[in-house]
């Protein structure tokens, strides 16, 4: 293992690469933009080989994207706030022409009011486009899951495009080691992409993602549900793969539990927070963590089995489903546990909306609090004022 | 845990002293962290940036609230912003100045003129790195060596040979 300290947009320039895509298209935003600057200065340089799209806004590059992996290539992209916004219309023709696109998000908030700081409402909110997401709760890991994205959307039995998000600036901007996985065996973990679906070929023409009648589009798009559902196999076989490769693993490849074996209260965290929520374990040991690494598919099943003999499930996450007057993981944790004997009560945060932190000593308050609070009750943690 | 605050303006390359004291204490073999403060800095207006260091890997990413080190690249901060913001008895704060500053705290003090280093050897009021070699000198928590061994790494032959300069005469000219 060879320890280099990185930034993390840089570590995960450099796993992008190593995964040798044929087109990245992609448009600068904060704070993606170290990523694109550094892919455009590999290209330039010579050490990144993939064919390089300048695109006027994230829709082109989303577009350009796809259209390049419905050509049969390995189609890369990078965006996060605005611009995923930006692209919505087209995600959803990316997954349901199942082509594996691999897209990081740095995760930043929404405007209006426009703020460049972290949260994930803006990768939460394009939960039903048919992407899989998946979410690095370090620099290491979003390089993990970046090389492991390629290998997962490209399996024949997913063929889905994947979102990889690391939180913006937490993460993306923060220098720290990372071991940073060699040519050879990302070459190895991963071999050249060989479209058997959707390519470019005169001798063969085909039309991608036409028009369907009612009962066929509604077969496809439970073929669609259904496959994301499926993936969760893939996306355990592909992270206990790159173990034996690279000797590394987080939790399942799907969620991770911390310090949760005989304790009465977790909590269920994404993203960077779950380090915090580490830290707060180790402090104060009365509770656990269960991190969720993929929200799609939603590990459903882990969850509840993770949760056997919890009487108490704190939720924080860093999203708010306007409307429902809570984060949208809550609902479907909550949810999830629903028909379980002896369910435990569900508290959810909505937390570090916009760049407020949440501290170690927020985690342990929280879980007091919990002590005496019913199921359901909604909390906000905003910072100091 | 060692949590270091860098107070600097836009421009003066806070986040370079962070990012160099991270890389070197990894050099000395420890787990380090090192980030801006998340936000839009504007050249001339104060701004931070900070590293951790410790034996295991650093999982908290929250700005660091109780430093136990200060650096101060510009003496005008003391005035503009809180400094001293959950410093301790036992925090060391480092500021670049040629004559001591009182400050209200219990804290120990240490001063180095880092501009007047950086203007006779470069030319430019660039203190970023050499008042980390005060740095070194007050704390202990980085090698010289490591140090050297960064700047080399991070700038082409005769800027490195510059900073080494400057950063060996902050560590001898530092004094509390």
């Amino acid at each position: 293992m060879v320890l280099t300290v990185l930034e993390g947009s840089r570590a995960v320039a450099e796993a992008v690469r190593a995964c040798r895509p044929d087109v990245v298209a992609a448009y600068p935003i904060t704070p993606q933009t170290h990523i694109v600057q550094e892919l455009a200065n590999m290209n330039a340089d010579g050490t990144l080989k993939s064919k390089h799209i300048e695109v006027e806004s994230e829709f082109s590059a989303i577009s350009a994207a796809t259209g390049a992996s419905a050509a049969g290539s390995r189609a890369y992209t990078a965006s996060c706030s605005q611009g995923l916004a930006l692209m919505h219309e087209v995600l959803f023709a990316t997954a349901g022409m199942r082509l594996p696109v691999v897209m990081n998000i740095v995760n930043r908030s929404l405007a209006a009011p426009i703020n460049i700081w972290n949260d994930q409402q803006d990768s939460i909110s394009q939960r039903d486009a048919g992407w899989i997401q998946l979410y690095a709760e370090t620099n290491q890991e979003a390089v993990d899951l970046t090389i492991q994205a390629f290998k997962i959307a490209e399996d024949k039995k997913v063929l889905l495009p994947i979102m990889v998000c690391l939180d913006g600036f937490f993460l993306s901007h923060t220098i720290e080691p990372v071991d940073m996985p060699d040519q050879k065996g990302v070459d190895k973990f991963l071999p050249k992409y060989n479209p058997t679906h959707a390519y470019l070929d005169p001798e063969r023409p085909m039309t991608q993602g036409p028009f369907a009648f009612p009962r066929p589009y509604a077969e496809l798009r439970k073929d669609l549900s259904d496959t994301i559902d499926a993936s969760k196999d893939t996306i355990k076989k592909v992270s206990s793969d790159f173990k034996k490769q690279f000797g590394r693993q987080m939790g399942d490849g799907l969620t991770e539990s911390y310090n949760l074996k005989g304790k009465k209260i977790a909590i269920i965290t994404i993203g960077s927070l779950g380090g915090t929520v580490k830290e707060a374990s180790d402090r104060k040991g009365d509770f656990g963590l269960l991190r969720l690494i993929s929200f799609r598919p939603f590990p459903k099943v882990e969850i509840i089995k993770a949760l056997k003999g919890i009487e108490t499930v704190i939720v924080l996450e860093k999203n708010i489903s306007l409307g429902t007057s809570n984060g949208a993981i809550f609902d479907e944790v909550r949810s999830a546990l629903y028909a379980e004997k002896d369910r435990p009560k569900v508290i959810g945060y909505v937390a570090g909306i916009g760049g407020t932190e949440v501290t170690v000593n927020d985690v342990i308050k929280v879980v007091d609090k919990s002590k005496k609070q019913k199921d359901g009750e909604i909390g906000w943690l905003m910072g100091e004022p | 845990m060692k949590e270091i605050r860098v107070h600097g303006r836009g421009g003066m390359g806070a986040v370079t002293s962070a990012q160099v004291l991270a890389i070197a204490a990894f050099k000395d073999g420890k787990q380090t962290q090192a980030f801006p403060f998340f936000g839009v800095a504007r050249r001339g207006s104060p701004v931070e940036a900070y590293c951790r260091i410790d034996k295991n890997f650093i999982r908290v990413r929250q700005q660091v609230s109780e430093p136990d080190y200060v650096l101060i690249l510009d003496k005008s901060l003391v005035d503009a912003v809180d400094v001293l913001k959950g410093v301790n008895k036992d925090s060391i704060i480092i500021i670049n100045s040629a004559e001591t500053i009182k400050l209200k705290t219990k804290a120990k003090v240490y001063h180095v003129d880092a501009s007047k280093i950086a203007l006779d050897i470069f030319g430019k009021n660039l203190v970023n790195t050499p008042i980390l070699g005060a740095f070194v000198k007050a704390t202990g928590e980085v090698s010289l060596d490591s140090l050297n061994k960064t700047i080399i790494e991070r700038f082409s032959e005769n800027i490195a040979k510059q900073n080494i300069e400057a950063i060996k005469r902050a560590y001898d000219e530092c004094s509390e």
